[in-house]
């Protein structure tokens, strides 16, 4: 099982974005478990965030090969509520500041 | 994908879903919410986590003990509280032929977590670790429920996000 590797800097395409975003400084991760179904994961994404099907399925591969993905951004409350929702359908998510 | 045999799950326009699962599928999810209610009751008046339950109460910040106590301070009861009342609304609709949308995606997320804690409490540490099935072996029966239940949840998935 892929551990949360806490002293990790998170390497994102779009890092770039969110640190340019000054208000929105918390990430949220998901990270890689071995019980989630991948179709699981996909539907999760869609209905939590409405990202596209597509959108949805990248996000999922990023998790299942690279071990996580930064599905969302926003501010401390945020992310929080996001984590929480990601918790309550059994996803593996953490935050942190940007 | 139209096989020989009628779908077990049809989408209506709606939302709705037909559930043509066995009545031995259904007392047996019945019989894994119960124990999974049991757990999570347990959880609460120990205080203690088993340790099989801690896949439900993931950590949500791996780097920051006092932000971390703050959350599960206050998310933790709404968490256990959730899924008390998912199981509710399944053992409800157990012999159910028709869901709602919103049972069946309560279905959904009460499936995946018993998945989550069978899972961990068989140890599961690959993606598909558990596909050869030895009878004689002592945890076949957790195991085959394992499975049955990662293929339950991916058909109703299918059914609802085609």
């Amino acid at each position: 099982m892929a551990e949360p590797d806490t002293g990790a800097v998170i390497i994102d395409e779009r890092k770039g974005d969110t640190l340019l975003d000054e208000d929105n400084p918390w990430v949220v991760i998901v990270w890689n478990d071995p019980i989630n179904l991948m179709n699981y994961v996909v539907m999760v994404l869609q209905k939590l965030f409405g990202y596209s099907r597509e959108k949805a399925t990248d996000l999922m591969l990023d998790v299942h090969n690279k071990g996580r993905a930064v599905v969302s951004n926003g501010t401390r409350d945020e992310a929080e509520l996001d984590v929480f929702r990601l918790h309550e359908n059994g996803l593996w998510a953490t935050m942190q500041q940007d | 994908m139209i096989g020989p045999f009628r779908a077990r799950f049809r989408l209506h326009r709606n939302g709705s879903l037909d559930l043509r699962i066995t009545n031995e599928e259904r007392e047996l999810v019945g019989h894994l919410t119960e124990q999974l209610r049991d757990l999570l009751m347990g959880t609460t008046a120990s205080g203690a986590v088993d340790p099989a339950m801690r896949r439900l109460y993931p950590t949500a910040h791996a780097d920051d003990a006092d932000l971390e106590d703050e959350y599960q301070a206050g998310k933790r009861d709404e968490l256990l509280s959730r899924r008390l009342e998912n199981i509710d609304t399944v053992e409800r609709t157990l012999g159910a032929e028709v869901l709602s949308e919103v049972e069946a995606a309560t279905w959904i997320k009460t499936i995946n977590d018993l998945r989550l804690v069978l899972g961990t409490k068989l140890d599961v540490i690959e993606e598909d670790d558990i596909t050869d099935l030895d009878p004689d072996e002592e945890d076949s029966y957790p195991k085959a429920v394992y499975h049955y239940l990662g293929h339950l949840l991916g058909e109703l998935i299918d059914a609802v996000n085609p």
